[in-house]
């Protein structure tokens, strides 16, 4: 057993999910590919899009993955912190929208 | 930013020798990664042949006023390397002559050749269908005696094609020195001013792209919309084509990667983007490169790796169109460089 979690190495191996469920892991990556193209949203969008997400769930795959993808597409360092603020901001907003709740039970609860 | 190239610094990559032994050791000899012969083997497709010459690309010398962190030719102001006037002669003695329906002046700066007037003169009296000139565009506007560039360029019917390695400020002078991106613009201006790149003009204007760092470059299509959204949005500048281009992990671009520790991962992924489509289109098997003392060589990139044609012909002197048809093209780990993706050549992609 390796002795950390993750491994790069393992992120070009992705698509060995489907030796164990070939229906399942091909109609995953079909869907995948799909997803990606260029459509009403450019794929660069995208990628920036994945960018974001991949931080919001802290996969280290993804970041290494879309990273890689955003330079490659000629997105800049400016335009890729730009997305994981938005990314920021959700995830800060999604807290502290909470707080209306904490202020309607305090307001219920306290004299 | 590195002002003195490999040379001037007698850095070890200077040497291509040295460059050829990293190539063919580490990860390409412990078996890791299959060397590119028997790569292309596996498609039956070694040994790699040309097939019929269409570019004769001529370097007419080292020296260049940028020294671009990139750069495979290890250019810069501290070069002496420049064709000389006789070397000359014997190549339009040859462009006169040849079948190629492409000549394409390269460098260095080309422009910096003291005879380059002189020699884009004759040898636009050849007829030659397409006459490129490779022009890195801040020559332009770095001396007054280039500003009459655009306006030569035209008068000649030349193709312009130059690089940009971004639409943005930052990335372009990271790459290719500060300053060098707003002396580029004010260039581009002065082409577009001159009827180069615009929509409907016949006066050709590409721009060339290569990745900023240790990644492949997009695809060419998507980067050639962005580019043409960006540049002319923020300086109503037009372009015709983009052409995206592979780096190679030669001279200063391989002491890039080998400082930044990218050397293997970059390897890795070059080998991995492997194309066989693209080994049938890569631009040694339709070109012939003639270097700043008239050796002859299948492309720009073994030039500098000092790899001559595996030819008996193998100086402009003895040149021979039939003769060197009839050779093995040579090869070595770099040549993964322009069959990753979608390929990649002087002109682009190759699929």
């Amino acid at each position: 057993m390796q002795k950390t979690y993750y491994d790069p190495a393992d992120l070009k191996k992705f698509g060995n999910i489907s030796e164990w469920n070939e229906e399942l892991g091909t109609k995953f990556f079909d869907y995948y590919s799909k997803v990606f193209e260029e459509g009403s949203l450019s794929a660069r969008e995208k990628s920036l899009i994945a960018l974001a997400v991949a931080h919001t769930i802290q996969c280290p795959y993804c970041i290494d993955a879309y990273t890689g993808d955003g330079l490659q597409r000629g997105i800049t360092k400016e335009e890729m912190m730009e997305a994981l603020h938005v990314a920021g901001a959700i995830r800060g907003g999604a807290s502290l929208v909470h707080g209306v709740q904490m202020m309607n039970k305090v307001n219920k609860l306290d004299m | 930013m590195k002002l003195k190239s490999l040379h001037k610094r007698h850095n070890e990559l200077a040497y291509a020798k040295r460059q050829l032994e990293i190539l063919s050791n580490g990860i390409f000899q412990n078996g890791d990664l299959l060397k590119f012969k028997d790569k292309i083997a596996e498609t039956k497709q070694f040994p790699l042949r040309p097939k019929k010459l269409e570019v004769l690309q001529i370097n007419v010398g080292y020296m260049c006023n940028q020294v671009c962190a990139h750069c495979h030719v290890d250019a810069g102001p501290d070069r002496q390397e420049i064709m000389t006037r006789e070397t000359m002669l014997q190549c339009l003695e040859i462009i006169k002559k040849t079948e190629a329906h492409t000549l394409d002046l390269t460098g260095g700066a080309p422009e910096m050749n003291p005879n380059f007037k002189w020699f884009v003169d004759e040898a636009s009296k050849a007829g030659i269908k397409d006459f490129i000139v490779r022009s890195n565009l801040t020559i332009i506007t770095s001396n007054k005696k280039y500003h009459d560039l655009p306006q030569f360029f035209k008068d000649h019917n030349i193709h312009v094609v130059s690089s940009m390695p971004h639409w943005t400020r930052g990335k372009t002078d990271k790459q290719r020195g500060e300053g060098v991106f707003n002396k580029s613009i004010e260039a581009l201006k002065m082409l577009n001013e001159a009827g180069y790149g615009m929509p409907e003009s016949g006066l050709r204007l590409d721009l060339v792209y290569n990745p900023t760092g240790a990644f492949l470059p997009g695809d060419q299509m998507s980067m050639e919309k962005d580019f043409k959204k960006a540049l002319l949005q923020d300086f109503d500048i037009h372009f015709h084509n983009l052409f995206a281009i592979t780096n190679l992990p030669i001279s200063r671009f391989l002491d890039y990667l080998i400082a930044s520790e990218n050397y293997e991962n970059y390897m890795y992924s070059l080998v991995e983007a492997y194309n066989p489509t693209a080994v049938a289109n890569v631009m040694c098997t339709n070109t012939i490169s003639v270097s700043w003392d008239g050796f002859l060589y299948d492309c720009d990139f073994n030039q500098m790796l000092e790899l001559k044609v595996n030819s008996k012909v193998k100086h402009i002197s003895d040149y021979n169109e039939e003769a060197l048809l009839n050779r093995d093209i040579v090869i070595s780990q770099h040549c993964y460089g322009c069959t990753a993706g979608a390929g990649s050549s002087c002109q682009g992609t190759v699929t």
